[in-house]
């Protein structure tokens, strides 16, 4: 088996046992929690044996297996609106459905720990589960970050909040707290978090040995599910002697790069494939994306520490990309534009979104006039596969890539 | 405004974004509070559609309008509050766009039931306190907070003695009345404000006017960016009788007084805590406001319930379905409106109401 198929077949057997232990739930006894991606606390929730389960991972899932359409639709006949996010609606239309996902059944929620990480509908989405399964709802407010870094009322009010958490979860789950298991954990969570931050920098090279957007978003999976196990270690340490096998023959995603870009805004999910197809046939890649900074800022430096782990937890949710003010997203963006050597920026802009989307308009002001960043921002849905328009965003991917190849060639 | 500012040169003018504010703080900084509420029907959008997208509400795009033509150079600053994703956003592109005006986010606590919120809280309005006391030029005495306090205190207490008089006979009042009224303060010194409502409510219990057949109901939904006035009258003249709503919510966001006592930063931030209303943009700390709607209605004697909601309004409009499920389970009337601050379709929002209350009535 090469590196290659022994990355993808090892993410496919830790994911396919994740699925396998939802599906056995009800029967194992294991308590549910169900959780949010950015500013998760998994770690914390490891340490109670309890299970966790992302709804946005699996409306994500919904929408590459082509079921999101029908969902939204069943919540929307419940009485929710066509402009409220996509991912709440696939997440109502699957409670509606008896939670028959892609990968199976998914058990209904012990505890919701609505981790408000950089999006306020998250609190709504949990409101209405708590309303209609009757679960315990806990709110774990995470300040947004309004200056440079959190500070020490911030750090203190999430960690007060993360040792009530650590009661709830003992109450529901029955298992104390330890903290050395915590430990633990977190120094697990830290070895995948450095590995991580490798994968991305190898994107630096040209060729880039992969595509920092398509996929990925499908590289970070284990980091989001799988995070502080020591298959999530092992995941990440074959995915990163892979690129660099690749790396040293000179491979990448696209036979020939021809632009690298930098890409800002979620992928839309169901129609992800003829997207990516979009850019390909550019000879595009992207060198370095924000959403897959969504599950963390790990290539920021900030990483789980097991010397203070609840601290550390603090940090890490109130530093996910989306909880980051407007002006440290616009650095962000800079930063990678110089680190990776992009030729442009492609923001993709989606309505149901808005933590995501309210500011990228005015991002592409500030690059594309002021800073002369060659910018493209089209518009769709993460979700709702009714906003996707196949003619229209060809159209404006190929002038684009075309006005970029052209002043290439006149050397401006 | 203008007129403001140059009678009183040295002070500062302080805008405040919904839906909650602690304007005292404001206040007590020596500067004026303004609420903004958008630009109503009366702004075109025009240079704000290439900094913010067309699926937001009308106030985030209406407010950026106005400020990038110019009409709020009048401010010296402007703080937004976390309601949502919107709203913050939008703090993000004005602080921006209008680099010298000072702009605060206020992360106001959403898990109200934990013991550190309220230390939270104080820590986050002294960080908005320094700033304003950079912004003002001098430092902010216990004092200044206490009549801020004591003038806020006032302001509500009249606000509310108004809407409860309209509760108890709402045939004196009209709603639309009484949200003029409100409304008008959001550009007035507090201790003038408070005399235009008393003045409002002596006037009222002089009126003599008789009560009609009209379906008492609550209106809800439009706690931040507010439906044009020809709305809510369009509600009343369908035959409503609104004996509570949530309009302009924030500017009396209290129902009680808060202490003005040895400690009033702390004061301020455990009644936000402990104190704030049901509403959809801060977390529920004891019973869900859903399930708290049935028992209003009853308490109050409302036959049934008006949504009108702004288009795009992420918070009302997830909080709408579970707010429905409840009433139906208690058989509950209700109809839904979306609006929009530029919206012509009065005539339809009228028919719409008519038919809700014909069906109540003939229920």
């Amino acid at each position: 088996m090469s590196d290659e198929d022994a990355g993808k077949a090892l993410q496919k057997r830790l994911l396919g046992e994740y699925y396998q232990s939802l599906g056995d739930a009800g029967r194992s006894g294991q308590k549910v929690a169900y959780l949010f991606v950015p500013g998760n606390v998994v770690e914390l929730l490891r340490c109670f044996d309890m299970l966790p389960v992302y709804p946005e991972i699996n409306a994500l899932q919904c929408g590459i297996k082509k079921m999101a359409g029908d969902l939204i639709l069943r919540a929307e006949n419940i009485g929710y609106s066509s402009d409220v996010c996509g991912y709440v609606k696939n997440d109502i239309g699957l409670m509606l459905s008896d939670r028959q996902s892609p990968f199976g059944p998914l058990p209904k929620p012990d505890l919701l720990v609505c981790n408000y990480s950089g999006c306020n509908t998250f609190v709504k989405w949990f409101e209405a589960l708590a309303h209609f399964y009757g679960a315990e709802l806990f709110v774990l407010d995470i300040p947004y970050l309004r200056e440079r870094g959190p500070s020490t009322a911030d750090i203190e009010y999430v960690v007060a909040q993360l040792e009530e958490l650590a009661d709830v979860c003992a109450r529901t789950s029955g298992v104390p707290f330890d903290r050395e298991r915590l430990k633990r954990v977190t120094s697990l969570s830290y070895a995948a978090e450095k590995l991580w931050v490798d994968v991305l920098h190898a994107a630096r090279s040209r060729p880039s040995p992969f595509d920092a957007y398509f996929e990925a978003v499908f590289y970070m999976a284990p980091l989001n599910i799988l995070r502080g196990t020591e298959g999530c270690v092992e995941y990440y340490r074959l995915l990163l002697e892979e690129l660099v096998s690749r790396q040293k023959e000179g491979r990448g995603p696209v036979p020939e790069e021809k632009f690298r870009v930098v890409v800002e805004g979620p992928p839309p999910w169901p129609h992800f494939r003829s997207f990516w197809e979009l850019f390909k046939r550019w000879g595009v890649c992207a060198v370095a994306s924000t959403y897959s900074k969504v599950g963390g800022l790990f290539d920021q430096g900030v990483f789980h520490d097991p010397a203070q782990p609840m601290e550390s937890i603090a940090r890490y949710a109130m530093n996910s990309y989306t909880n980051w003010n407007l002006g440290l997203r616009l650095d962000l963006l800079r930063q990678y534009l110089r680190e990776y050597e992009a030729d442009a920026l492609i923001i993709h802009s989606v309505k149901s979104c808005r933590s995501f989307s309210v500011g990228q308009a005015d991002f592409r002001d500030v690059l594309a006039k002021e800073e002369g960043v060659p910018t493209l921002m089209v518009e769709s849905d993460l979700a709702d596969p009714r906003y996707y328009s196949e003619a229209q965003l060809k159209n404006r991917i190929d002038a684009f890539f075309e006005s970029l190849a052209h002043r290439r060639l006149v050397g401006g | 405004m203008r007129a403001w500012k140059e009678e009183h040169p040295s002070r500062r003018a302080v805008g405040a974004f919904p839906v909650y504010v602690p304007t005292e703080l404001i206040q007590a900084a020596g500067a004026l509070p303004i609420w903004l509420y958008g630009g109503g029907g009366s702004v075109e959008i025009s240079h704000a559609d290439s900094r913010i997208q067309s699926f937001v509400c009308s106030i985030s795009r209406s407010t950026l309008e106005l400020g990038l033509r110019g009409h709020l150079d009048v401010l010296d600053g402007l703080v937004f509050p976390s309601i949502c994703d919107v709203a913050r956003n939008l703090s993000g592109v004005w602080a921006r766009n209008f680099p010298r005006m000072f702009v605060e986010f206020l992360h106001l606590p959403q898990n109200r039931r934990s013991p550190s919120a309220v230390p939270y809280t104080i820590a986050e309005y002294r960080r908005l306190l320094a700033g304003l006391e950079r912004l003002c030029g001098k430092p902010v005495a216990p004092e200044d907070l206490r009549a801020a306090i004591h003038a806020h205190n006032e302001n509500r207490e009249a606000a509310w003695a108004l809407l409860d008089a309209r509760r108890r006979t709402p045939w004196a009042t009209d709603a639309w009345e009484t949200y003029a009224f409100l409304r008008a303060g959001a550009v007035l010194e507090r201790e003038t404000h408070t005399s235009l409502l008393r003045q409002a409510l002596a006037a009222a219990r002089e009126r003599g006017r008789r009560p009609k057949d009209k379906v008492p109901v609550i209106l809800l939904g439009a706690f931040c960016e507010q439906p044009p006035l020809d709305l809510i009258r369009a509600v009343e003249e369908a035959g409503c009788y609104i004996l509570e709503d949530d309009l302009l919510l924030g500017s009396r966001w209290f129902r009680t007084s808060i202490p003005d006592g040895a400690d009033p930063l702390r004061a301020l931030a455990e009644a936000y805590v402990a104190s704030s209303p049901p509403s959809s943009v801060s977390h529920y700390r004891g019973t869900p406001k859903q399930d708290l709607l049935p028992q209003r209605c009853r308490q109050l004697g409302a036959s049934g319930v008006v949504f009108l909601t702004a288009k795009f309004c992420e918070p009302a409009l997830y909080d709408q379905v579970l707010y429905k499920e409840r009433l139906e389970s208690a058989q509950i009337p209700y109809v839904h409106i979306e609006f929009e601050e530029k919206m012509s379709a009065v005539d339809t929002v009228r028919t719409q109401i008519e038919t809700f209350v014909e069906s109540v009535l003939f229920e």
